[in-house]
């Protein structure tokens, strides 16, 4: 089953890209036109997003270095050791929903350090592969067309993370406890 | 809301600091976080660029169109303010389905493709509206059905089953892609009884 969805996922670029060609010539279309008139209003979204991801890689940053996110880290840790969650994989669902990077980096030195097939191994690729990082996306997406206000957007992205996260540690405890 | 998340991280982590005496550290900080949303911006644009080119062609041969009309079943539920065959759901569901191939190059572009779309029909163009909301919901707790990166860190490390984590992180995602969608429309609801 996933041999198929990863040889699905492999030919789903090159096929998508033939496929649109060929129904545009097909169609009479000019493509490289259109291709370049798309590509230059591409241009313009990727450069209108430079002081949003500033904005909000400024502050992600800030709070990492200054050691605001370990003292955070420290306090709740006793606490969820409670529930099968074990302190090292912490600082990774902390750094998740705020950068990307930072996340695989946490995740690729608990791999090397304990082994992908330990039960940290195995939770924290679980939890890498199932949340995502909320606040980039967020300030991205909503910083790509000038949106400032961003209601409840947050509250919902974060429910999601959390819940894949608490699903996670459910599941890796059952199958590999 | 976010403007006082944003604050809030930057005052405690100057207070931090300074109590750790480490004050210093803020300022290069904040300089590299500038830089990297720099570096980030520039390197989107080569797959953006590529991607709204080749969606351009797409559009223009109707295909993003047959392809919202295929799924509309699915999408009336999730995005009831959107008319019928508006274009925003052609790349709506193409960002969804590129995130659940675990094609996050090609995700991105179709993401910001679906929001240029979706500020069209926005009446307030400084706020999110309820389907750009419902849409970022669906977006960052999508269902992933290969977590690619992971499963070549996993091979790199020598693991001796690096797909073992398909099963569990497709359960979790799941989990997290209910819970999502739920809160969405929970809040959507809230807002609305509010008028806000």
């Amino acid at each position: 089953m996933y041999g198929v969805i990863a040889e699905i996922s492999r030919w789903a670029i090159p096929f998508a890209i033939f496929f649109i060609l060929l129904i545009a010539s097909l169609k009479g279309l000019q493509v490289f036109e259109i291709f370049v008139e798309g590509a230059t209003e591409g241009f313009a979204t990727a450069i209108k997003t430079i002081p949003y991801l500033v904005a909000m890689l400024v502050a992600i940053n800030i709070f990492r270095a200054s050691g605001a996110m370990a003292i955070i880290s420290k306090q709740i840790s006793p606490l969820l050791n409670n529930f099968g969650f074990p302190a090292e994989v912490l600082s990774h669902a902390l750094m998740r929903p705020l950068s990307g990077s930072a996340a695989l980096g946490i995740a690729t030195n608990l791999i090397s350090t304990h082994g992908p097939d330990s039960f940290i191994g195995q939770l924290v690729s679980t939890m890498q592969g199932s949340t995502d990082t909320t606040f980039y996306v967020l300030a991205l997406y909503f910083g790509s067309v000038g949106v400032t206000k961003y209601r409840y957007a947050i509250v919902a992205g974060l429910a999601a993370d959390f819940t894949s996260l608490v699903a996670s540690v459910y599941i890796v405890n059952k199958l590999f406890g | 809301m976010v403007n006082y998340i944003w604050l809030g991280m930057i005052v405690f982590s100057i207070i931090v600091a300074s109590m750790n005496g480490h004050i210093e550290i803020i300022t290069k900080a904040a300089l590299e976080g500038a830089g990297e949303g720099v570096k980030t911006s520039l390197h989107l644009i080569s797959i953006i660029a590529f991607w709204l080119g080749l969606m351009r062609i797409a559009e223009a041969a109707g295909l993003v169109q047959i392809l919202a009309s295929i799924m509309r079943p699915l999408t009336r539920i999730l995005f009831p303010d959107l008319p019928r065959d508006h274009p925003a759901l052609g790349a709506i569901i193409m960002n969804i389905s590129a995130n659940i191939l675990g094609l996050g190059n090609a995700a991105t572009p179709m993401g910001l493709i679906a929001m240029q779309e979706l500020q069209k029909i926005n009446n307030e163009p400084k706020t999110a509206s309820p389907s750009m909301c419902t849409f970022l919901a669906l977006n960052t707790s999508c269902l992933t059905l290969i977590p690619s990166t992971i499963i070549g860190i996993r091979l790199l490390h020598n693991s001796s089953d690096p797909t073992s984590v398909v099963g569990t992180t497709i359960f979790a995602t799941a989990c997290g892609m209910i819970v999502g969608v739920s809160v969405d429309r929970l809040m959507r609801f809230i807002y609305r009884v509010q008028g806000r």
